[in-house]
């Protein structure tokens, strides 16, 4: 035995002894980790979150969150002897005078945006491999909750420096907030502590955005990830991957050695944005103040879908009784988002009434062979694109030499008819995969070898595709619409008829496949 | 109908081809040392972030091919940390693609559901607790409890009340009243009518007593802008065109959208827009909305001038600014 492994032996032992962790640190440790690239999209949200922590926590020792009146005396000369907020002046004085101020800034910025980035295609890749199923509802309804926390997380945050920017946008959440009915100015009051802007918002969005939501964060992944590690990670098709196993590498070293390698590289990266491409330079936009707003003014891209839904409204509001009702901020602002993050929450449960599937799944699906589905996300997408862009329309609009009106219009239209066209044809185009898929097991691999027949025809040579290849495009399940009958056994007509009806019909609709090949077919075409 | 046919069978997990360096002593060398020279360009990069910290000084500015010029202290600061983490983890990964082992293993699920005993005996002891609490039998204590925790949670909101005063006729109401001097933002100088050329634009706010303080929410709600046109240009009604003076008219900058600043006047088109949501208003026909979200036009601030000749205003505005809400009679 060697020194070194006394000592491992010992620190073992002296845990062991009085945690008793041994067993199930011997069983985790050889926990088995499925390999795919797209498993480390939520890797890179959780690192940045840890990074978020840490440049967070930097900037604390600095920022002074306070709306009190102070003329600037620092280092940048352009803004000196201006009025503004202390939260803006300290901002001034980590980026301009702390060594290494404005570097940890940038990494704290750069690293919300990626956090957002990260979350959003980690999403994707849930929806689109359908890993949202049975038994992992709840972790997708807690994804849903991170992701609309860091919405709100983030733009707290880049609300804090209290410059021209970052006041416009409180200032449209305050619109927002007054254009609830009955009770709008009334919470926007206690909000404000007073009229906007007053001097209560950022000390106290403040301690939401430092305390409060990282908190809540703190637990929510700790859970998202417990039940990860619990009901073991989920597996792309292909040969040995079965519903009843898991094949991968173990934690330790080799998962461990890769995820934490991972952390820095995600951190790296994120260092080397930051010091080469500078974002939000709050010093170019200049304090806060109500009377003013720079053109151009955008929030950032996770909000940036919000404003432009807020942007292509019509002029809608509804006068009455001495009463108005703002509809041009409200179905923007507040009851389209909602219907979309509630959609989302519960998308797995439509899934599994329509499909009537209530098995275990941890057997990833290949976008195409649930067309359905695929095509639904596809229009989701579309829709988020067409606001988002619309979001950026002025600067679309200048970049391109379009005029705003065009852009507008383009939106408003777009918005409506862009998603069903995506619908359509994104499930023609997995049925076509899913044929492309067909033939490719049948007949082969196209070799690109010509050869000419004695009978003057050319044909291209195909070479049949590996075992481990075709059990991959076939491994997949044929959808099986679900027949709920009208009528009972004893032909007595059952309840919920027409939600019956309803459901078979979308169920039909659900389970639209192109027939896979079966062993036959194969056997059938190497008799000819 | 699948399970009619038969599918094509699994051939199970391929066989597991051996890296080089498994095979290789030499190539196994060749990889340890590739690891070492990542983790000693982290070091590298350390070393700069410490040299740039220390003695780079923050004034030097150089130039850099795609970045420009750039400031030297922030960009090596960023580029050493940059290297010294990236690296830690580039050594860490090629050493575990290239040394640790690569034999993909098997493990098995279990499912999700208890056993059925277990599940049984859940059912079990919560039936037995519930009828040790027999709160079924207990409904005056049920319905007490219910009633309390559904009240419980009024006191921690109650608790919030103290976060800000009632709006009262607050959002109402501005600092401008019959003679209000407009003054220039910034400088607080009067404005003579003279001042403004025609096609000039002008930020104003209402004069405040010396050494007064102008907080920001006045400055949300008081803001005005003043545009100078030639009087036959505007396509007012009576009541309206007495709002104006020698051609100058005044809205309000504050958006009846969502707040912003209507900070944009087009000259030769003569519409203000918002850059926020880019609600377009016609200078000559009352701020009306011409384009965009916006519902309102901006409320006209009326304005003359005084003994002196300064822009005054003839008395406040008629109707609440800025966004809508719920109590906004906007008739």
């Amino acid at each position: 035995m060697t020194a070194r492994e006394r000592v491992a032996g010992t620190v073992a032992n002296y845990v062991d002894e009085r945690t008793g962790a041994a067993a199930w640190m011997k069983k985790n440790l050889n926990k088995v980790f499925p390999d795919h690239w797209s498993f480390l999209l939520g890797e890179i949200a959780l690192y940045s979150f840890i990074i978020l922590l840490l440049s967070g926590t930097f900037l604390t020792f600095w920022f002074d969150p306070s709306q009190r009146e102070v003329i600037y005396d620092g280092d940048y000369q352009p803004l000196s002897g201006l009025k503004m907020s202390a939260a803006y002046a300290s901002t001034l004085h980590i980026s301009f005078e702390v060594r290494g101020g404005l570097l940890m800034r940038q990494i704290h910025h750069w690293a919300a945006l990626l956090f957002m980035v990260a979350i959003v295609v980690h999403l994707l890749r849930v929806y689109f491999t359908g890993a949202f199923r049975k038994p992992r509802e709840f972790n997708w309804i807690i994804g849903v909750g991170l992701l609309t926390l860091g919405i709100v997380e983030g733009f707290l945050g880049y609300s804090l420096p209290d410059d021209l920017l970052s006041g416009t946008g409180v200032r449209i959440a305050e619109a927002i907030i007054q254009a609830l009915p009955v009770v709008g100015s009334y919470l926007a009051f206690f909000a404000f502590g007073g009229a906007f802007p007053g001097e209560a918002f950022i000390p106290r969005i403040y301690t939401v955005h430092v305390l409060l939501l990282p908190g809540i964060f703190l637990a929510l992944i700790t859970v998202h990830l417990m039940l990860v590690w619990y009901q073991k990670h989920t597996q792309y098709p292909g040969p040995g991957r079965t519903e009843k196993n898991v094949v991968g590498y173990p934690l330790f070293p080799v998962y461990m050695a890769k995820a934490g390698g991972f952390f820095f590289i995600v951190f790296g990266v994120i260092a080397f944005l930051s010091a080469v491409a500078s974002i939000n330079p709050i010093w170019l936009y200049g304090p806060y103040t109500p009377g003013q707003v720079s053109a151009g003014s955008q929030p950032d891209w996770y909000m940036g879908w919000l404003d432009g839904l807020v942007r292509m409204a019509p002029p809608l509001e509804t006068h009455a009784f001495g009463h108005t009702i703002s509809w041009n901020i409200l179905i923007p602002g507040l009851i389209l988002p909602g219907i979309m993050f509630t959609g989302l929450a519960l998308y797995p449960f439509i899934e599994a009434w329509i499909s009537g599937d209530k098995r275990e799944h941890h057997i990833l699906d290949r976008p195409r062979n649930v067309p359905n589905r695929t095509a639904i996300g596809a229009m989701a997408l579309t829709f988020t694109i067409v606001a988002l862009l619309n979001g950026g329309n002025d600067i679309i609009a200048t970049t391109f030499s379009l005029t705003i009106n065009q852009m507008m219009w383009f939106s408003r239209i777009g918005i409506l008819v862009l998603p069903p066209i995506a619908f359509v044809i994104t499930k023609r185009i997995c049925l076509s995969l899913q044929r492309a898929d067909r033939d490719l097991v049948l007949h082969g691999r196209e070799t690109g070898t010509l050869v000419r027949m004695p009978s003057g025809e050319f044909v291209e040579i195909h070479e049949p595709i590996s075992a481990e290849k075709a059990w991959t495009l076939t491994q997949h399940e044929q959808p099986v619409p679900l027949e709920l009958p009208a009528t009972d056994a004893r032909g007595l007509k059952r309840p919920g008829a027409i939600k019956n009806k309803l459901r078979n019909r979308m169920s039909r609709a659900h389970a639209v496949a192109v027939p896979k090949v079966s062993a036959q077919d194969l056997k059938e075409i190497e008799h000819h | 109908m699948s399970s009619e046919l038969e599918v094509i069978k699994d051939p199970g997990v391929p066989a597991h081809i051996h890296r080089q360096a498994d095979l290789d002593p030499q190539a196994e060398k060749k990889a340890e040392r590739q690891v070492a020279i990542l983790f000693a360009l982290s070091t590298f990069g350390t070393l700069l972030f410490i040299y740039s910290y220390i003695w780079i000084s923050e004034d030097l500015f150089i130039f850099f091919p795609v970045l420009g010029t750039t400031n030297a202290k922030q960009l090596f600061l960023g580029l050493g940390l940059a290297f010294s983490l990236f690296f830690i983890g580039a050594g860490a990964i090629h050493w575990a693609k290239t040394l640790m082992p690569d034999e993909e293993v098997i493990a098995m699920r279990h499912e999700m559901r208890s056993e059925d005993e277990d599940r049984r005996e859940l059912i079990a002891t919560a039936k037995a607790g519930a009828g040790a609490a027999a709160l079924g039998r207990r409904s005056l204590i049920k319905q007490s409890l219910g009633l309390s925790l559904g009240l419980v949670g009024l006191s921690p909101l109650l608790l919030l009340r103290d976060l800000g005063p009632l709006p009262g006729k607050d959002l109402e109401k501005t600092s401008w009243k019959s003679g209000t001097r407009l003054v220039t933002d910034p400088g607080d100088r009067p404005i003579k009518p003279s001042d403004l050329e025609v096609g000039a634009v002008a930020q104003v706010l209402p004069a405040i007593a010396e050494g007064g303080h102008r907080a920001l929410s006045d400055i949300g709600k008081d803001a005005v802008l003043l545009i100078r046109l030639r009087p036959e240009e505007f396509q007012l009604d009576a009541e309206r065109l007495a709002m104006t003076y020698q051609g100058i008219i005044a809205f309000s900058k504050i958006c009846s959208h969502m707040g912003c600043a209507v900070a944009l006047y087009e000259q030769q088109t003569k519409h203000l827009l918002c850059p926020c949501h880019q609600s377009t208003f016609d200078v000559t026909r009352g701020a009306k909305v011409i384009f965009g979200p916006s519902a309102r036009p901006l409320p006209q601030l009326a304005i003359t001038v005084d003994q002196e000749g300064f822009l005054i205003a003839q008395r406040p505005f008629s109707e609440p600014v800025g966004p809508s809400y719920w109590e906004r009679n906007s008739q």
